[in-house]
């Protein structure tokens, strides 16, 4: 069982990218559970076709001990195994908490057993590693392959940069590595080459860019995966592309971040300047 | 009316007081609170006020700082200052609410100590994560001994001629009695955690930081090819048996805490047969004893109704041995929650239909004295804090558990064993038997009895 996280900017594409690349092993035939680690619960709305009505934290808080795996987990698209860890609402409480609380209730409820005969776990965590309760899924035992979404604007290779801090400070303790950046294009200058770039900085690849195209939200907005929406569609073969080259990924490193000098250089020779 | 949001005077305390208690139960271990100040002063007092024994923790005194940039560079610190002032062989670290809502991983700080060069050869330190907002002081206590179990033991391959005993919580003097039990038997064993000789160490004139008691490191090392492990308690002591199963394929069978007559009988037959020894004489001379009791006295305890609270892995083989005594269980309350606990006191008390019990949130002591108002009680059972309900209601009073903060005897002698359960028969005898003399009418005192 290969255990994967998800991070980048905050509106970057996380949760999109991952659905859409999990639809793609899915259809290889690949058996994935998909954790939702976001207080906004909209991880896995593409691959059940609408938003989870019950997340891990909401059973807990109103079950108590009592949760049962089949109250918090849903399948979806082609048998993959979904939930929603949920958390407070925005401007309360504390959403770091509740990753950590929801991660231990599913393994201690046997999310990840034997019995479910899964190939992957794709945890799927909201924007920057802003708070120890982020990190959760890359603790040791956790998610060992890291990808980060980013695109060419300089606050997502910011912000893939900081995470790559945060990869590194657990990559010393444990198995987790940095499996490679997914460029989620936003059309700006250069942008393949820059990140090819920032990658090769980091010491990682980039292992698939994925060109922007607005059938993405229309299957969006239909609650549909690309692959799922119009399995014919140019876009749907791109995001098989991503599943492949995961699948077939033999490349994981521990991270080296730049220093900001050096982002902000990299910008000026690939981006802004030209 | 049914209470649904509140607790009143909980029949339970924090999980890091049992991480505490169980690092105490490893020779030459200095137990560690990573968070403020003030968590690491109420478990070491509470703890000293229970055992009248100094005891010693360390702290990583978190500030507003370390709140916002993790603890890490705190327990770094922390940990080099102890080995280098205070040298223990052993640092047992262990979590707070607070360490745990800021997300600090001890597994990966500790490893960053160990790759630092901060733990010197030979020297250890190990974890366990104990959030106070989940469970109780068993779950902080069955958390750090899994922590011992897993962090600890290694398999060689070779196994050997030993049998693990994993200690639920249980005192001193209860250890000490489970390791003469086995010596009578002429089992190995490796007990732990082992607090005998450290919170019951004698007055020598010199103080020892690290009295001679506890399991040593090497012991637990070897747990990993141990025959097999007795898991002494659901709660408190199998998470550790599961986890060396796991780790290293070392089959356990859990067992109810050896309290009465019935629970050590499954005791002392489980060892025999894990072990492949006959049952000593002697030791069936001490059961002997105790049924003899139990039966000349029979007359005192029929149909005598006990209220009782406490800790989950107690009460299931307390509960049993008072109904073992025709003696009548009516209310029981726990603040440990668990599915596990709920389930095998449903079982112990399908023999008692009439009985009430709680345990979780809002089974508190509050509920207790509630339920002993609408169904009076002649006897309570359970910690210091059932002080005040048995002065209110003026109840015969035995306590047991955990803290006891007004009473000594707890540390030195034992609950567990036939021996250990002799003594609890003549602790509820005297109790009802001075309250008979107290109270009863003049032609009814009994000179003999």
């Amino acid at each position: 069982m290969r255990k994967v996280a998800i991070y980048g900017k905050g509106g970057i594409g996380k949760s999109t990218t991952t659905q859409n690349t999990v639809a793609g092993l899915a259809e290889m035939g690949k058996k994935v559970m998909v954790i939702g680690c976001d207080p906004k619960a909209d991880s896995t709305r593409l691959l059940l076709g609408g938003l989870q009505q019950k997340t891990v934290l909401d059973t807990l808080r109103e079950e108590g001990e009592e949760v049962e795996l089949e109250d918090i987990i849903k399948q979806g698209y082609k048998l993959t195994r979904c939930t929603e860890s949920g958390g407070p609402e925005p401007g309360v409480g504390c959403a770091g908490r509740g990753i950590i609380t929801s991660v231990n209730l599913l393994e201690q409820l046997g999310a990840f057993d034997d019995e479910w005969d899964l190939d992957y776990v794709f945890y799927d965590v909201l924007g920057d590693v802003v708070c120890g309760g982020f990190a959760m899924p890359i603790r040791d035992g956790k998610a060992e392959e890291i990808y980060i979404v980013c695109s060419g604007e300089m606050m997502a290779m910011y912000a893939a940069n900081n995470i790559c801090k945060g990869i590194l400070k657990y990559a010393d303790a444990g198995g987790v590595r940095l499996g490679g950046l997914i460029c989620n294009s936003r059309k700006v200058d250069n942008e393949r080459e820059m990140i090819e770039e920032l990658a090769r900085r980091i010491g990682t690849q980039m292992i698939h860019f994925v060109p922007r195209d607005n059938f993405v939200q229309r299957a969006e907005i239909n609650r549909k995966t690309v692959i799922d929406y119009d399995p014919t569609h140019p876009q749907a073969d791109e995001y098989r592309a991503l599943a492949n080259k995961i699948n077939e990924n033999k490349m994981f490193v521990i991270p080296k971040p730049l220093e900001i000098e050096e982002l902000e250089q990299l910008l000026i020779e690939f981006g802004i300047a030209n | 009316m049914a209470r649904e949001g509140l607790t009143i005077n909980p029949a339970k305390t924090c999980q890091p007081i049992g991480a505490m208690y169980a690092a105490l139960g490893i020779h030459g271990c200095l137990p560690h609170s990573h968070g403020s100040q003030g968590c690491c002063s109420y478990h070491r007092s509470t703890l000293t006020r229970h055992y009248k024994e100094p005891v010693m923790a360390a702290t990583s005194s978190f500030t507003e700082g370390a709140s916002v940039f993790g603890g890490q560079a705190n327990l770094l610190q922390a940990i080099e200052t102890i080995f280098t002032v205070y040298d223990p062989d052993i640092i047992a670290v262990h979590s707070t609410c607070l360490s745990e809502t800021i997300g600090d991983d001890l597994q990966q700080i500790t490893k960053k100590a160990k790759d630092d060069g901060k733990i010197p050869e030979g020297k250890y330190v190990i974890y366990a994560s104990t959030p106070s907002f989940v469970g109780s002081h068993i779950t902080g206590y069955a958390n750090m001994v899994t922590g011992m179990a897993e962090q600890f033991s290694v398999s060689t391959g070779e196994k050997k001629e030993q049998i693990n005993i994993i200690a639920g919580w249980m005192e001193p003097s209860d250890m000490r009695e489970i390791k003469r039990l086995s010596k009578e038997m002429g089992v190995k064993i490796v007990l732990f955690p082992d607090t005998s000789d450290v919170l019951d160490a004698p007055q020598t004139g010199k103080h020892e930081l690290y009295p001679k008691g506890g399991v040593t490191v090497s012991e637990l090392q070897s747990s990993g090819d141990s025959i097999c492990s007795l898991a002494l308690g659901c709660i408190s002591a199998e998470p550790a048996a599961i986890a060396l199963e796991k780790k290293h394929k070392v089959p356990f069978e859990t067992l109810d805490m050896p309290i009465g007559l019935s629970a050590t009988d499954r005791f002392v037959m489980s060892l025999s047969k894990a072990a492949g020894v006959a049952v000593p004489a002697e030791i069936t001379a001490e059961r002997g004893r105790l049924v003899d009791v139990m039966a000349d006295m029979e007359q005192y305890f029929h149909g005598k109704k006990v209220a009782l609270f406490g800790d989950p892995d107690h009460l299931i083989p307390l509960t049993e041995f008072l109904l073992d005594l025709n003696m009548k269980p009516v209310h029981i309350v726990s603040g440990t929650p668990g599915q596990r606990f709920d389930k095998r006191m449903q079982e112990i008390l399908e023999r008692a239909p009439y009985a009430n019990f709680k345990n979780g949130l809002n089974a508190d002591m509050f509920l207790l004295h509630q339920w002993i108002k609408n169904e009076p009680v002649d006897l309570l059972i359970g910690n210091t804090y059932g002080k005040y309900i048995a002065r209110d209601e003026d109840i015969p009073f035995i306590r047991f558990g955990f803290p006891i903060l007004d009473r000594i005897g707890h540390s030195y002698f034992p609950n567990v064993g036939y021996s250990g359960s002799l003594r609890l028969v003549e602790k509820i005898l005297s109790a009802l038997m001075d309250r008979q003399d107290r109270t009863c009418l003049e032609e009814k005192f009994e000179l003999v009895m």
